[in-house]
């Protein structure tokens, strides 16, 4: 179980292959050490062979047989411990004078060279060493087999390649364990981002990633993904507090809706006051309406990318039809209404939505705004600003009042929905822009600003 | 007027039909939008209204589609509620007016209204006079009258009055005059409308026996002699 599992393990799979990589790469390494040492050896020896063997056959050439007789006597004398190997014979190889008791009985091969065990007359254990040798036949017929004895090349080679067995070994084995222990130490972190994963799936929300404090890749990951939590968190308390809202704020409409159709239900009633009561329940019926409406507006704004409606609009004319629109509303209610134009700029802007939200700003100023109080509109570069002198909104709640259905205690009872700043929100969003909330001493003074 | 319904949901269908067979129209239904195609291009009619999503070919390619081959009967395109976008979209295709469900029945009518007066008016030499009971508007010089009195107006009260004059004696709602006098597609959450209607009923209703700009309960404000 726990080995299929590490057999799985993507670290795991990635040590191995890099122990074989790095195995391979030695092994590589060692071979050219080898083919440097034993190789360029054996080429050596194999050539001091056939330096000698040239130099007896020119011997023979010049004083013959009893010439090259002498000569190897006197190289056998010189040598007595039979590390070079002479044997001259006849044509029926016979031997006629050499430090071999007999001809080799292996073939030699195409070169005419035989390697064949030598067995030491000196050496009491009579252990045969290896021997190389060359068969040369000179003018005559007489076979001469010179050769040297190998034991020193043959013990540095089967050094090299032990060592080289080893190193590979070695290396493997040293490869396979960094490759277990790495993947160990991975596959715990991953293991962790996996639990606390499944946690969060099973329910827990508020469960992080814990970090490994080193601030490497996988303290990025997990910083990473918990800011990511973080945000769907938040997204998602925004989100059921929305629904909340939604269920409380229709629930009084509704319930308000059902009231007045009960209502109608009595025969009694006379004609004008049963068409009063209809025309009631349509318009808390048409109040349901735009409120889902706008509820689905914003939605849709807040969706961004909603951007086909874009073209050229001129903010001081934006301002100007606002404040001529609602100048009559704020003269009615007794306020002071004045509106500015200082170097507005054209912008590249949704022209109605633009006007939805500077007619909500207005809206809003207008409806708190106390009698004999005033309302100012002004738009300068890319902002416009709506200021009042009514009861304005504390520091605290500032942030909270752009949330859908979300209204102050004290302006519970005016009308209104508690989207209409939520829908400038979204707007000054879907333009790159923002909407600010300041004090206006005394009142409110809100600033939209496109990007 | 002959009105064609192309709307596949049997509800909104029959309470569309219902309220033009009311109003004194002659409606005639389809419910997909293959047998509205065929019989907007065989059968004459004053306006269409078409829904947006049809099974067979949407509404906006029957708009096209008629459009393509010189047919001009004005259309109204429905769409679900909270479109934004699809307004733009459904005027480009070739549609004259466009409306949200749901929507008041009152609103429905007005709009059609308007829309086969704007189209029958089409082709006229422009008018320069227009002229209800004893009331008379010069577009020329912009100025009006009652009764011989000249009624002072600001531009924008003109442009209310010119909106009112020119579909005398029909419904013209809030949103359509929103539309027509300030040109802007907005939902206003007070009704301003109102106020500035109230401020043209000043100067124009006020000093004279016969009120001519009269509210309608549920729908918007129509001018006509009160008693017609």
């Amino acid at each position: 179980m726990k080995t299929a599992r590490l057999l799985r393990s993507a670290t795991f799979r990635l040590a191995l292959l890099y122990m074989l990589i790095f195995g391979g790469s030695v092994a590589v390494l060692l071979g050219f050490l080898y083919w440097a040492t034993v190789g360029v050896l054996s080429e050596q020896m194999d050539e001091t062979i056939q330096a000698d063997i040239t130099g007896l056959a020119e011997q023979y050439e010049r004083r013959g047989t009893p010439g090259i007789a002498a000569i190897i006597g006197e190289r056998i004398r010189k040598d007595p411990g039979g590390r070079t190997v002479y044997l001259l014979t006849d044509p029926l190889r016979r031997p006629l004078v050499g430090n071999l008791d007999s001809w080799p009985t292996v073939e030699p091969d195409t070169g005419g060279w035989i390697t064949f065990d030598l067995v030491d007359r000196a050496d009491p254990d009579g252990r045969p060493h290896l021997a190389r040798a060359k068969r040369f036949v000179l003018q005559g017929g007489l076979n001469l087999l010179v050769g040297r004895e190998v034991r020193e090349l043959e013990r540095t080679r089967r050094m090299i390649v032990n060592a080289m067995i080893w190193g590979i070994a070695i290396t493997l084995a040293l490869a396979f364990a960094g490759g277990i222990a790495m993947s160990r130490s991975t596959a715990r972190r991953i293991d962790a981002i996996n639990q606390t994963s499944r946690d969060i799936m099973s329910g827990d929300l508020d469960r992080r990633i814990p970090a490994g404090g080193t601030g490497d890749e996988f303290d990025q990951l997990a910083g990473n993904l918990n800011a990511m939590l973080d945000r769907i968190q938040g997204l998602m308390e925004g989100l059921g507090h929305v629904s909340d809202n939604i269920a409380h704020d229709l629930r009084t409409p509704l319930t308000r809706l059902r009231g007045r159709l009960e209502d109608l239900d009595d025969p009694t009633l006379a004609a004008g006051d049963r068409t009063q009561r209809i025309d009631a329940a349509v318009a808390e019926a048409d109040t349901l309406l735009s409120m889902f409406n706008a509820l689905l507006r914003i939605a849709q704004i807040e969706a961004g990318g909603r951007r086909d409606n874009f073209a050229t609009v001129d903010l001081a004319a934006v301002l100007s039809d606002v404040a001529e629109l609602y100048e009559p509303v704020a003269q009615e209610k007794g306020l002071n209404f004045s509106a500015h134009v200082e170097a507005a700029e054209t912008v590249s802007a949704d022209r109605d939505l633009l006007f939805q939200s500077v007619a909500n700003l207005t809206d809003n100023a207008i409806k708190y705004a106390p009698a004999g109080g005033s309302v100012t509109l002004h738009a300068t570069g890319r902002s416009i600003t709506v200021s009042d002198t009514g009861p304005g909104v504390p520091k605290e709640a500032r942030n909270d009042v752009f949330r859908r259905f979300h209204r102050l205690e004290e302006s519970r009872n005016a009308p209104g929905s508690g989207l209409g700043l939520s829908l400038v929100k979204a707007v000054a969003q879907l333009h790159g822009g923002e909407v600010r909330l300041e004090d206006n001493r005394p009142g409110l003074k809100a600033t939209l600003t496109l990007g | 007027m002959r009105v064609l319904v192309i709307e596949d949901d049997a509800d909104v269908a029959t309470y569309i039909v219902k309220a033009l067979a009311e109003a004194g129209h002659n409606p005639s239904h389809a419910d997909n939008g293959k047998d509205g195609l065929v019989m907007a291009t065989t059968e004459n009619f004053d306006v269409l209204v078409v829904d947006r999503m049809l099974p067979g070919p949407d509404g906006l390619t029957i708009i096209r589609t008629l459009r393509a081959s010189e047919d001009q009967t004005p259309a109204l395109i429905l769409s679900a509620l909270g479109d934004v976008d699809d307004k733009v979209k459904g005027l480009k295709a070739g549609g004259d007016d466009y409306l949200t469900k749901p929507f008041a029945a009152a609103e429905l009518l007005a709009r059609l209204e308007a829309l086969t007066r704007r189209a029958s008016a089409k082709g006229e030499p422009a008018e320069t006079k227009l002229s209800v009971a004893d009331l008379e508007m010069d577009l020329l010089s912009r100025s009006v009258s009652r009764a011989g009195t000249s009624i002072d107006l600001q531009p924008r009260e003109f442009r209310l009055l010119e909106c009112l004059m020119r579909n005398a004696g029909s419904v013209v709602t809030r949103t359509m005059l929103l539309e027509d006098v300030w040109d802007y597609h907005f939902d206003p959450q007070t009704n301003v409308i109102d106020v500035h209607v109230s401020r043209l009923r000043q100067k124009v209703d006020k000093d004279f026996d016969t009120p001519l700009i009269q509210t309608v309960r549920g729908a918007g404000y129509v001018l006509r002699e009160a008693d017609k």
